[in-house]
């Protein structure tokens, strides 16, 4: 397409008219191919950027405190943490509460700071309603005497760590950890370290299933390549027939087939192998046995398709010039595989890491995902933000990893069909 | 709209559009809980009402939590009118400001005269709902799983020597720390004061601790039903009406145990923004009086939320109701306000301690 104009500025000679109407008649044609794609961008735009942004955004988006009680939020930003705030922040958190009871949205600042500190819900409006027939002014002393919550540390630190628009409480929440009354960053309590397991077993259980999909996908690839047609077709018919059922069909079978008074240990019992049903479901073993055969499909047709298009004659002659049949697949044939067979690790692995109902329905309870977690912050805590910083901790880790895989294999090693 | 509202709502704002376009804009939706529960509202209220007022309702199925009423409200595009909420969920929502409040005093009086305020049940009335059902949160058993002894007090839940099999749990941390603390010998008045403490809480857990590995972990209400027929369990926690229609209507043989159950209430609230707030607000009275709350007895084994309407259950339900004498004599209210504060660090702590 770009040798064209090239070729006329070379040529002097050449009409200028000439020149002028192939540049419009390019221009049509760009024009004509933008506006093909143009409901394409629009799509992806509504559907993937703009939620996507909002997300992440979200994760370190806070305005509650500052939007409902500027005043508090901007005394908080300067007190210093080293001993109770002074009259001024008493006077303004006191005053603050009363109006907000009145407009209706205490109730979602005391959600918030309580998931900051526990107890703050109660606290505050417990406090609120006191504090509409506090007629004194001296709030601090009124407060105290209140409820001694208001002497501790802790409670003041969930109002400073709320007191700015943007915060990363939720991406140190996410790696399990938190900011504690003196403001400085410190680990969460063993007991409620949970995160960062988390994500370790999503990677672990991603990679397992991947590699377990390799290793049943790869050979049956190769077979079917080298089937004839009749008989491969017929095979393929088979890997495909699961990749059209539903995921929850398929999940749910595995219920049926692997639960302890399910078919496969009833069968093993009858047979007199076992004599105590296996624990096969609602585990680890599970998860990565459904999601294995889920995801297999995605291993089979990019390996397949490769291994298709590779002739036959390499490893012929490869074994004509001495190379014994191990030397000639590792050396000749596995090589010109790696396109198919690094596509289809990377989407297995990347399908896997965001799984959701799988994990879910027979994860129990070591086998769960992050994607879980993330489930349960967007449903049921409603913590939208802490969902958010999770699901943005996951973005960056796939990020990171395919920047890695890029580097190690590059990305025009690979190839979908 | 600022840049910040746009970026928040539009793509929220895009999808409930979407997904709602086909409901009229004269109908009235009420969403609940779905299966045997739904088809008795609809029954009981969503009948008489549509021949009573000629408003039609569309009766729309969730599975509980309030994402979803949040989504709507934040977009400013409500398609939900009535929805059937947990009380847990109706001091949330309600907090965070998604719900219209009703004052009390609009409410229809009882059959016998009595103010509503005096009518309903304990915190059946809260600042956005009114309580329509009276649930327990029970243990059940398969009886055909026990040859010997049958399991009779939550206590026997947690003793897999004398009662073998796996047990069935809700994932969540409410209502199994009390549990585990009433078996653990706390009385049921001083639950919530004894997990007040830190020791309170790591007790609970110790004793959840000598069951984890017994127990299959359920998150929907039909699960537990389908785990104790499909032999998994031999005793799980369960809601008292999937128990009652598994074994009086599709005659399985589980049985309730009673025993400390933790008695539960369902609320009808309005979601706030309904573009049909008159009718709403009609629809919610007419189905909380005496006589629709009796009539729903007749459909499931919920108990009605009102005094007046005990008085009119038939005998024949009367034993299964979670406020029959003899089945409420040990009962405990969840305290949902205690769980309102501390459902952020206990829920974590839950999900941790599962995960080891």
């Amino acid at each position: 397409m770009n040798t064209t104009p090239d070729l006329a500025s070379n040529a002097p000679e050449i009409d200028p008219q000439l020149k002028l109407r192939l540049r419009k008649a390019e221009r049509f044609l760009k024009v004509r191919a933008l506006l093909l794609v143009v409901p394409l961008v629009v799509f992806v735009l509504f559907t993937f950027v703009l939620p996507l942004t909002e997300m992440l955004y979200r994760s370190i988006h806070n305005p509650i405190l500052v939007d409902n009680l500027p005043e508090v939020a901007a005394l908080m930003r300067d007190w210093d943490q080293q001993q109770l705030p002074g009259d001024d922040i008493f006077t303004a958190v006191g005053k603050g509460l009363v109006v907000a009871r009145e407009q209706k949205t205490i109730g979602r600042i005391a959600n918030r700071l309580n998931s900051e500190h526990a107890g703050m819900r109660s606290l505050l409006t417990k406090s609120a309603r006191k504090l509409r027939k506090y007629k004194g002014d001296d709030y601090k002393d009124y407060m105290l005497s209140l409820d001694k919550r208001w002497g501790e540390a802790e409670t003041w630190g969930a109002f400073k760590v709320l007191s700015s628009e943007y915060t990363l409480t939720h991406y140190l929440a996410a790696f399990d950890m938190q900011y504690n009354a003196q403001g400085e960053i410190v680990s969460q309590p063993e007991e409620r370290q949970i995160y960062v397991d988390m994500l370790l077993k999503t990677l672990k259980l991603s990679l397992l299933v991947t590699l377990f999909c390799v290793l049943l996908g790869y050979p049956l690839a190769y077979y079917l390549s080298i089937l004839p047609p009749g008989k491969s077709n017929l095979l393929m018919i088979l890997v495909l027939l699961p990749f059209w059922t539903s995921l929850l069909v398929r999940t749910s079978s595995w219920i049926v087939m692997l639960q302890g008074q399910g078919v496969v240990n009833s069968t093993l019992i009858s047979l007199g192998i076992l004599s105590e049903p296996l624990d096969m479901m609602y585990n680890q073993i599970g998860t990565v046995v459904a999601m294995t055969h889920i995801l297999l499909p995605f291993m089979i047709l990019p390996t397949y398709s490769v291994m298709k298009s590779i002739s036959p004659v390499y490893m012929r002659a490869a074994r004509s010039l001495g190379a014994t049949p191990a030397n000639a697949f590792f050396k000749v044939y596995f090589p010109q595989t790696i396109p198919g067979l690094s596509a289809g690790a990377i989407l297995v692995f990347i399908l896997s890491i965001g799984y959701y109902i799988t994990p879910a329905l027979v994860g129990g309870r070591t086998g769960q995902m992050i994607s879980n977690l993330i489930a349960y912050h967007m449903q049921t805590s409603l913590n939208w933000g802490l969902g958010a910083a999770l699901a943005g901790s996951l973005l960056a880790v796939v990020l990171v990893l395919y920047w890695i895989y890029n580097r190690l294999v590059g990305s025009s090693q690979m190839k979908l069909g | 709209m600022t840049m910040k509202n746009l970026m928040t709502q539009l793509p929220l704002a895009i999808a409930i559009t979407a997904a709602s376009a086909a409901v009229s804009a004269d109908d009235l939706t009420v969403v609940s809980w779905g299966g045997a529960y739904t088809k008795s509202q609809v029954e009981a209220y969503h009948k008489p009402f549509t021949e009573k007022s000629g408003t039609n309702i569309v009766s729309e199925n969730y599975s509980g939590g309030i994402a979803e009423i949040k989504a709507q409200v934040e977009a400013g595009n409500v398609t939900w009118d009535v929805i059937d909420l947990e009380k847990a969920d109706v001091i949330r929502a309600c907090d965070e400001g998604l719900l219209v409040e009703i004052d009390p005093a609009t409410l229809p009086k009882g059959d016998n005269g009595a103010m509503a305020t005096d009518d309903f049940v304990d915190g059946g009335l809260e600042d956005c709902g009114v309580a329509n059902i009276v649930w327990g949160k029970i243990v059940a058993f398969d009886e055909s799983q026990f040859s010997g002894k049958k399991p009779s007090k939550l206590v026997d839940f947690f003793n897999t020597k004398e009662f073998p099999g796996k047990r069935g749990l809700k994932k969540t941390p409410k209502v199994n720390l009390e549990r585990a603390l009433m078996a653990d010998g706390v009385p049921g008045a001083k639950v919530y004061e004894v997990l007040g403490t830190a020791d309170g809480v790591n007790r609970a857990f110790a004793k959840l601790d000598q069951i984890k590995d017994q127990v299959v972990w359920w998150e929907a209400g039909s699960q537990p039903v389908q785990l104790l027929a499909d032999g998994e369990v031999s005793m799980t926690t369960a809601y008292n009406g999937r128990i009652y229609n598994a074994s009086e209507v599709e005659g399985k043989p589980f049985k309730i145990i009673w025993d400390a159950q933790f008695a539960e209430l369902d609320f009808f609230a309005i979601v706030k923004g309904t573009k049909n707030l008159d009718k709403a607000m009609e629809f919610l009275k007419f189905s909380t009086d005496t006589k629709r709350l009796a009539d729903q007895t007749n459909y499931i084994s919920y108990a009605p939320a009102r005094k007046s309407s005990i008085a009119l259950v038939s005998d024949k339900m009367m034993p299964h109701m979670a406020t029959a004498p003899e089945n409420f004599a040990t009962a405990v209210p969840v305290d949902h306000s205690w769980w309102a504060d501390h459902q952020d660090e206990l829920n974590e702590r839950f999900n941790a301690w599962l995960n080891k």
